[in-house]
């Protein structure tokens, strides 16, 4: 059995971290630099910050938040929300990124995905795709942290991402999204056959139970967690225990 | 006074904070006469193999770096970094690389289907080690060790005996650390591998 990463997804409004149901209704749960800290302490094996508001730059923007962030936690950081230009890309790996999480500015125009993984290595590039289901086997991408409808078959479109030069996909469920049910197993299944790079499945984690469930049906290479580890549902370590303990190699 | 070469194309935000974590007095330089004068070169890289043997010689830093290596100076290449330290690299056709480490880089294996070990490329996610030589970096670090990488290619020593650490991957066995006298070269990122990455750069840091 492959290892599994484990990924906290902070979502940033201005100076905190919010957290909605379905994308919508964000509430705070605290000050990103602290969270960050306390996960990464516990070992967490990416971090993930999605500004929902795309605010890159200005006081309160995510730059700011992962500059500060990048001093003291030594585990891949991941930007999205408002990456529209190879220099927002180059702000935020200058800002301690690693990789940048594109959506929006992608569906808009696609060849920005191509563009930025020739100047940046498609190693850097990743697809973000919001999912909304709207029949059965079919899920439309939605941009604008859910706000926005596009038309766009979800499906169709990772499989263009790709070969557009994305790294990875990073692929979260709006209908699960905040709701601690657990991850839409179909979408993943669906992308992961799609696809030949790896996916990150977000949206739905409400206890150990449902990441294992995930990990065991080897539909993504990594899973994103917000509301389980914000509200301590759970912790970092009890869910990796869990993987652990049905044979699944985690970094612990 | 260690110098960390900037020649576009690397993490040099992240590589910095980690080395200052550690205690490190370092230098982010561009300057090849500053690359001469450093008694530790680290070396990083992002990217693809081409563009950045490209541009590290259109700055003129090859030759530094070389030069330096050829003097025993301890230098650390970091992910295409470590690549680059090999003759030759595979990736969109073959380029010349800075020849302290014979052997290539080449793609890794594709996954085989129904492999429940299969691994997509590209290989991203923290992967245990399996370590060959303890000195000098990996003193200290278990055997298991996991660490963080994020690459398409790997290198392929021509001589086991410069291979430090590999991993198992899709059915083979990829090496992921070499050294070869004062030259060393890791694949994984070590300032993104958490406690256990940070561990390894202070080993480079304080190896005399």
């Amino acid at each position: 059995m492959a290892s599994i990463r484990l990924i906290a997804r902070l979502d940033i409004k201005g100076p905190n971290v919010i957290k909605g149901v379905h994308l919508e209704g964000l509430r705070v749960v605290g000050a990103p630099g602290a969270i960050a800290r306390g996960y990464y302490e516990q070992g967490i094996d990416e971090i993930v910050y999605m500004d929902v508001v795309a605010s890159l730059y200005g006081r309160n923007g995510i730059f700011g938040i992962v500059s500060e962030a990048a001093k003291d936690i030594f585990v891949p950081l991941t930007v999205g929300g408002g990456i529209r230009t190879t220099d927002d890309i180059v702000g935020a790996l200058h800002s301690g990124a690693d990789k940048v999480a594109i959506n929006t500015a992608a569906i808009h125009r696609p060849e920005f995905i191509s563009e930025a993984a020739e100047v940046f290595g498609s190693q850097c590039i990743v697809l973000s795709v919001e999912a909304k289901r709207r029949a059965p086997g079919r899920w439309e991408a939605l941009t604008d942290n859910g706000r926005e409808t596009t038309g766009v078959d979800a499906l169709e479109w990772v499989e263009r991402g790709e070969k557009l030069g994305a790294g990875e996909i990073l692929i979260t469920s709006v209908d699960m999204e905040g709701t601690q049910q657990g991850f839409d197993a179909e979408l993943l299944r669906a992308v992961h056959n799609r696809v030949s790079i790896p996916v990150i499945a977000s949206g739905g984690a409400g206890s150990p139970a449902h990441v294992l469930a995930v990990a065991q049906d080897q539909t993504a290479d990594a899973i994103a967690c917000a509301s389980i580890f914000h509200y301590k549902t759970s912790r970092i370590g009890d869910v990796k225990a869990g993987l652990a303990a049905a044979g699944i190699k985690v970094r612990q | 006074m260690i110098a960390v070469v900037d020649y576009g194309r690397g993490n040099l935000f992240s590589l910095g904070n980690a080395l200052a974590h550690v205690g490190a007095e370092f230098e982010i330089t561009s300057d090849p006469e500053r690359v001469a004068e450093a008694h530790k070169v680290v070396l990083p890289g992002v990217g693809a193999y081409a563009d950045c043997m490209d541009n590290l010689k259109r700055r003129g830093l090859a030759e530094p770096v070389c030069d330096a290596a050829r003097r025993g100076v301890p230098l650390l290449g970091i992910c295409v970094g470590c690549q680059i330290l090999l003759d030759a690299g595979e990736e969109f056709g073959l380029t010349e690389g800075l020849g302290l480490v014979p052997g290539v880089v080449r793609r890794l294996p594709d996954p085989k289907p129904g492999d429940a070990d299969a691994i997509r490329i590209p290989n991203v996610g923290w992967r245990p080690l399996e370590i060959i030589a303890q000195e000098p970096l990996f003193g200290g670090t278990e055997a298991g060790t996991m660490m963080y990488f994020v690459h398409s290619f790997a290198p392929v020593p021509a001589q086991p005996e410069d291979i430090a650490a590999t991993i198992s991957f899709n059915g083979t066995s990829a090496a992921v650390a070499i050294g070869r006298g004062n030259v060393h070269g890791v694949q994984f990122h070590p300032e993104k591998s958490g406690p256990a990455g940070l561990a390894i750069l202070r080993r480079f840091v304080e190896h005399p």
